[in-house]
C-alpha cells in the first residue's frame, strides 16, 4: 500500500504576527490600494446634463466607460488593450528589477488574503492560539470565534463585490435602490459570485492560488535575471546555523540561530534557508521576523533581505578565495532597458492617441443596391447613408459639405426636413442619415472621387471622410 | 498495486512505489479538493441530465423533466420583443403618414419596418433594391405613374393596380398595332418620334420625327399629354424623360405602341395589415424620389 494517498487536504498554515519595514510598506499598500478600489466609485465628475456623472463608470447598456475626463466608445476599445499592454509590461519591467514584489505587495489576491489573516488573528489570537483552537474540541468559544471570524469575512466579501459593480453603475443610487430592496438580477448574481469568490480564495485557497493557479508564479522565473532583488538568505554569513543562548561566543558558527522565525511567518509556509523557492511571494515578512531576532541577540541586520544572484555568488566566490567583494546593484542593464523602452513607446503613443482623440467622426456607406439611379432629368443620383457620431456630451448641430463634385444637389432624407446645413444629432449618440447626391455626369470615367466634410456648426471642428460618385456609364 | 514505497531523502517525500526500467517517480500529493470539486462535477452533470435535454434515446433523445427547449425560449424573446415594440405599433396605427414622417423615432422605426415587408412581400417584382426591372417600376427614381406623394403611394399599395378591385388603380392603353388603329409605318414614326423626345430642343427635326410628332397630337396627347408629360391621373406614363418601363430602345417602343402590355400590381390591403402598408408607404418614399 502506499505510505501517502494520492490526494491530501494541503497543510493549513497559520502566518505568525511580525512587525518591521516590509510589513509597514504591506500596510500601506493594503490600505491605499483597498480604500482605491473601495471608495473611487464614489468620486463626482462633472460631465454637463447629459452624461453620467460619476468619475469612473463602465455603463454596459449604453456602450460607454468613463474615466473623469476619458470618455471611451466601443470602437475605441483598443485604448482598454493598450492599457492591458501597459500593465504586462510594466509587471516585467518592475518583476526584471524589484522580483516578485508585485506578489507580496500588491496582487489583490495577497492583499485580500492579508486582510482575511488580520481578520483571524484580531478574532482568534495569534498563530499559537489558533492552532490550539483549530486542534481543540467544538466548544462554545471555539463555534463564536469561528463563526465570528466567517461572518466577517463574508461581510468583506459583499462589500468586495458591492463595490465592483457600483462601477458599473451610479454608485449613490444602486446604494438607494438597494437599501430599498430593489436590485436587479444582474447585480445580485454579480455580488453573490464575487462573495464566495473572496470568501473561497482569501479564506481557504490562500497560498495555493499563487503556488498552483496563478501563471504569474510560473513565468516570473522567466522575467528575473542575476541582477533582480529575491529574497536572500546570506548562506555565508548564516551556516553553521545552531542554537544560540546569552553568552555564547558567534565563532565558528553561522548568524542564524534557527529559530524558525522565518519559516512560521511565511504565508507560504516555506523555509526560505532553502534557497529562493516557487512558493516564496517576496512578501519580506521573513527579512522582518530575522531582523527582530538579530536585534535580541545583538547581531547586525540582513541575514536574510532582498539581494540578487550575481551579490550571492560574488559573496561565496569572495569567501572561498579569501577575497573582499562590493555588492552592487545593477539596474541599468539590457533587460531594464528594453523593458522602460516599451513602456515608454506604448505609454507614449497611447497618451498621443487619447490627447488628439477627435469628438466628431463620420462614417459612409455608398448604397449598393442600386449603385446609381436615373433621374427624370437625366441627372445620375447616388445615395448614401451617413452616421455622423458626435462623442461629445452635448446635442450638437452639423453641416455637411461635398466636394469633387460641381452642380451637384444635395438632398438629405430623414424625419422632418433635415438641411444639409443643420443636421441635429443628440449628445453622445450617433444619427443617420441618407445623403442623396444627383449631378449630370460625364461619360469620360466609371466613377468621381468626393469627400464629405461634417462641420460642427458650433465649434467649426471638421471631420473629413473620401468616397466615390459612381456616374452611371 | 505499489510495491516498494520509498523515501526520498532530499524532498523527504516517498516515491509512489512504481518503477520503470529504473525510474521512480515521487509521490506529492494533489489537493482534495480537487478531488471532491471533480466528483461534485459528476454528480452535477447526472442532476443536468435528469432536468435538462441529454442523451440520445428511441424518440429523438430524453427530453428532462423540465421539458426545457429552445424553441419555447424563442418563442418566449419573441413575445418580449413585441410587448417592447407594442407602444410603436400602436403610435404606427394612430398617427397619420406625415405625422409619422415628422417624428425622428417613428420615421426610423417606420423605415425599418417598411424595410422588412419590402424585403418579404415586393422584392419579387420591384427587386432587392427597388430598382424594379422589364415592367416593374424602378421605385427611387423621381418618375411617379401614379404619384409620388406619400398618400399617392399609400393608395397605390393598398388598392393594387389592375387587379379587378373595384378600388384598384386601372389604366389601359390601347393597342394600336394590335387593334389595328394605326399602320406599322405609323407606329415606326410616332416611335422615333417618343425615343427622342427626352432630348429636348437638341433633336434633329428630321421626317420622320415630324410625322412621329402629327401621329402623337392625335393619338397619344389626350393621354400622355402635349409634350408627353403624362398624367399621373390615368396612369399614363412620362414619355420625356429616358426612364422606360419597357424599355427605350425603338424596338421595344414599337412593341409596346403595338400590343399595350399592362403589369399587375397586387391589392395588399387584401393581403397585409393597413399599418405594415403605412410602413411601407415611408419606406417606398425614403428611397429618393418621394414627392
Amino acid at each position: 500500500m502506499l505510505q501517502e494517498a494520492l490526494f491530501a487536504k494541503p497543510p493549513t498554515i497559520y502566518p505568525k504576527r511580525v512587525w518591521g519595514n516590509y510589513r509597514k510598506i504591506k500596510w500601506v499598500v493594503m490600505v491605499l490600494l483597498l480604500g482605491i478600489y473601495y471608495l473611487a466609485p464614489f468620486l463626482r465628475f462633472d460631465r454637463g446634463p447629459n452624461a453620467p456623472g460619476q468619475a469612473i463608470l463602465i455603463d454596459l447598456p449604453a456602450r460607454r466607460a468613463y474615466f473623469f475626463a476619458i470618455e471611451i466608445w466601443p470602437h475605441e476599445v483598443y485604448y482598454i488593450a493598450g492599457l492591458l499592454v501597459l500593465g504586462a509590461i510594466g509587471l516585467f519591467f518592475v518583476s526584471a528589477l524589484l522580483g516578485r514584489v508585485w506578489c507580496g505587495y500588491a496582487c489583490p489576491q495577497t492583499v485580500w488574503t492579508d486582510l482575511f489573516i488580520w481578520v483571524e488573528r484580531i478574532v482568534q489570537g495569534d498563530r499559537n492560539a489558533r492552532m490550539k483552537l483549530d486542534k481543540s474540541p467544538w466548544t462554545f468559544q471555539k463555534i463564536w470565534k469561528k463563526g465570528l471570524t466567517h461572518c466577517i469575512w463574508i461581510v468583506i466579501g459583499l462589500f468586495t463585490g458591492g463595490a465592483w459593480v457600483l462601477y458599473f453603475n451610479d454608485a449613490p443610487t444602486l446604494i438607494l435602490d438597494t437599501v430599498h430592496l430593489q436590485f436587479s438580477n444582474t447585480v445580485v448574481i454579480w455580488v453573490l459570485s464575487l462573495t464566495f469568490s473572496t470568501y473561497v480564495l482569501a479564506g481557504y485557497a490562500r497560498e495555493q492560488v499563487c503556488s498552483l493557479m496563478c501563471p504569474y508564479a510560473r513565468f516570473q522565473s522567466a522575467m528575473f535575471d542575476k541582477d533582480t532583488l529575491i529574497i536572500s538568505y546570506d548562506k555565508e554569513r548564516g551556516e553553521p546555523r545552531r542554537n544560540y543562548k546569552a553568552g555564547d561566543s558567534w565563532e565558528g558558527r553561522g548568524d542564524c540561530i534557527d529559530c524558525g522565525n522565518c519559516v512560521t511567518v511565511c504565508p507560504t509556509g516555506i523555509d526560505i534557508r532553502n534557497g529562493l523557492q516557487m512558493e516564496c511571494i517576496a512578501c519580506g515578512l521573513c527579512v522582518d521576523a530575522c531582523n527582530n531576532v538579530m536585534d535580541v541577540v545583538g547581531r547586525p541586520h540582513g541575514l536574510i533581505r532582498y539581494d540578487t544572484e550575481n551579490n550571492q555568488a560574488g559573496r561565496s566566490e569572495a569567501k572561498a578565495c579569501g577575497k573582499s567583494f562590493k555588492e552592487t546593484l545593477n539596474i541599468i542593464r539590457p533587460r531594464t532597458i528594453y523593458y522602460a523602452v516599451i513602456v515608454s513607446i506604448v505609454g507614449g503613443l497611447m497618451f498621443y492617441s487619447l490627447f488628439t482623440r477627435s469628438p466628431l467622426d463620420i462614417r459612409i456607406i455608398h448604397d449598393r443596391n442600386p449603385l446609381f439611379v436615373k433621374l427624370s432629368n437625366g441627372n445620375i443620383r447616388n445615395n448614401y447613408t451617413i452616421k455622423i457620431m458626435n462623442m461629445t456630451d452635448y446635442n450638437k448641430d452639423y453641416s455637411l459639405e461635398i466636394s469633387g463634385l460641381p452642380d451637384a444637389s444635395v438632398k438629405i432624407e430623414g424625419a422632418g426636413n433635415p438641411q444639409a446645413g443643420h443636421l441635429p444629432v443628440p449628445a453622445d449618440s450617433v444619427a443617420e442619415y441618407q445623403v442623396m447626391l444627383a449631378t449630370r455626369t460625364s461619360i469620360k470615367s466609371v466613377h468621381t472621387d468626393i469627400n464629405f466634410a461634417i462641420k460642427d456648426n458650433a465649434t467649426g471642428k471638421v471631420a473629413n471622410h473620401t468616397s466615390l460618385f459612381i456616374n452611371g456609364n | 498495486m505499489a510495491k516498494n514505497p520509498e523515501k526520498d531523502e532530499i524532498s523527504g517525500a516517498h516515491t509512489t512505489g512504481h518503477e520503470w526500467d529504473g525510474i521512480k517517480e515521487l509521490n506529492k500529493p494533489s489537493p482534495r479538493w480537487w478531488l471532491v470539486v471533480f466528483v461534485c462535477a459528476i454528480i452535477y452533470a447526472f442532476g443536468y441530465w435528469f432536468f435538462f435535454p441529454s442523451w440520445p434515446a428511441p424518440g429523438g433523445n430524453l427530453r428532462g423533466s423540465l421539458g426545457w427547449t429552445e424553441h419555447r425560449e424563442l418563442a418566449k424573446e419573441q413575445k418580449e420583443i413585441d410587448a417592447l415594440q407594442a407602444k410603436y405599433r400602436d403610435k404606427i396605427h394612430k398617427l397619420t403618414l406625415k405625422q409619422i414622417k415628422n417624428d425622428r423615432d417613428m420615421y426610423e422605426f417606420a423605415k425599418d419596418g417598411g424595410a422588412a415587408a419590402f424585403r418579404q412581400n415586393c422584392t419579387v417584382c420591384h427587386g432587392s433594391g427597388a430598382q424594379g426591372g422589364k415592367g416593374f417600376p424602378n421605385l427611387n427614381d423621381d418618375d411617379w405613374l401614379w404619384g409620388g406623394k406619400l398618400e399617392d403611394i399609400y393608395t397605390t399599395i393598398k388598392n393594387g393596380v389592375r387587379t379587378g378591385f373595384p378600388e384598384a388603380r386601372t389604366s389601359q392603353m390601347p393597342a394600336f398595332g394590335k387593334d389595328g388603329i394605326l399602320t406599322n409605318d405609323q407606329i415606326e414614326d410616332v416611335a422615333e418620334y417618343v425615343q427622342k423626345l427626352h432630348e429636348g430642343n437638341k433633336t434633329e427635326k428630321t421626317p420622320v420625327y415630324e410625322r412621329g410628332k402629327t401621329i402623337f397630337a392625335t393619338n397619344c396627347s389626350v393621354c400622355h399629354g402635349a409634350n408627353g408629360e403624362g398624367s399621373q391621373k390615368v396612369g399614363a406614363p412620362r414619355l420625356n424623360d429616358d426612364i422606360w418601363l419597357y424599355g427605350g430602345d425603338k424596338a421595344t417602343i414599337i412593341n409596346t405602341i403595338t400590343y399595350a402590355p399592362s403589369g399587375v400590381m397586387p391589392t395588399w390591403g387584401r393581403r397585409i395589415s393597413d399599418d405594415t402598408i403605412k410602413e411601407l408607404t415611408i419606406y417606398v418614399h425614403s428611397l429618393g424620389g418621394g414627392e
